[in-house]
């Protein structure tokens, strides 16, 4: 009896797994990341955000940042032209390199939200010097 | 071996496109609108009255202009992003430059009366309309 062919099976991405408990759009912001020799730095644009509104986790490694609207900004206003949709804002990225998670700092100004990330000693790049 | 040449009309175009850009900055709201596509701009109605409201996140607040005259109203400044000059970039998406737009309403605006407020990166115009732009009743004998 002739043996069964072993077929090739394509690894499926996983879509969002969990829903919201919240109702709403939600967007992923537009992120700037960057590293100096001491921290990693997350710049993203979440206009419309208010200081009060955002929450920044760092779990294992993952940085989840997420950003509501207030949408009791619009009431009484009724669209007539609209050129952008208004939402919450979510994004998660995973940290390559180890974070020193007591000295995380953040600000927001104009809309932009900014997290400074600063690296746990020992991924510090040391310099090796040539004698 | 490939040599690649210049395009020889490059200059020309460039010149060509910097004159249509100028054109197309609708100041004098010969059309209905004009610039780029920078900020996303969203118009309301309360009532009789307008209101603008444009994403521009990260454009400070000093280097932003809108001006209104008729009914047009002009945004336009430049957004700029700074970080360190020895930073190694992972990831950049945010863009920055300048920006010009221009919106023609419906309605003709009371330039005096027209406020502004920007917090957290959104702009919020409140144009109300002109009372010389309202119809008038007439009453019937």
């Amino acid at each position: 009896m002739a043996a069964r062919e072993v077929t090739l099976q394509e690894k499926k991405e996983l879509a969002a797994a969990e829903e919201r408990t919240e109702a709403g759009k939600f967007y992923s912001p537009y992120t700037d990341i960057y590293e100096t020799s001491d921290a990693v730095i997350v710049t993203m644009e979440v206009p419309g955000v208010e200081k009060s509104a955002i929450d920044i986790r760092l779990e294992k490694n993952v940085l989840t940042v997420t950003g509501n609207i207030d949408s009791r900004k619009y009431e009484g206003l009724e669209p007539i032209y609209s050129e952008y949709n208004v939402g919450n804002f979510v994004r998660s990225f995973t940290l390559s390199t180890k974070i020193n998670s007591e000295g995380i700092e953040a600000n927001v100004a104009d809309g932009v939200l900014t997290v400074r990330l600063p690296k746990a000693a020992e991924a510090v790049a040391r310099r090796i010097e040539i004698h | 071996m490939v040599i690649r040449m210049r395009d020889p009309f490059a200059t020309l175009l460039a010149v060509q496109r910097a004159m249509d850009n100028a054109t197309r900055n609708d100041w004098f709201g010969t059309r209905t609108s004009g610039g780029g596509t920078f900020p996303p701009i969203s118009a309301f109605r309360r009532g009789e009255d307008f209101t603008i409201v444009a994403e521009l996140p990260g454009v400070k607040k000093e280097d932003l202009e809108i001006e209104v005259k008729g009914n047009t109203v002009r945004i336009h400044g430049k957004k700029t992003i700074e970080y360190d000059a020895n930073a190694s970039v992972h990831r950049r998406e945010r863009g920055e430059g300048q920006f010009d737009r221009t919106l023609t309403l419906p309605a003709q605006v009371d330039a005096a009366r027209v406020t502004a407020e920007y917090r957290d990166g959104v702009l919020a115009v409140n144009l109300p309309r002109a009372e010389s732009d309202k119809p008038r009743s007439v009453a019937i004998n």
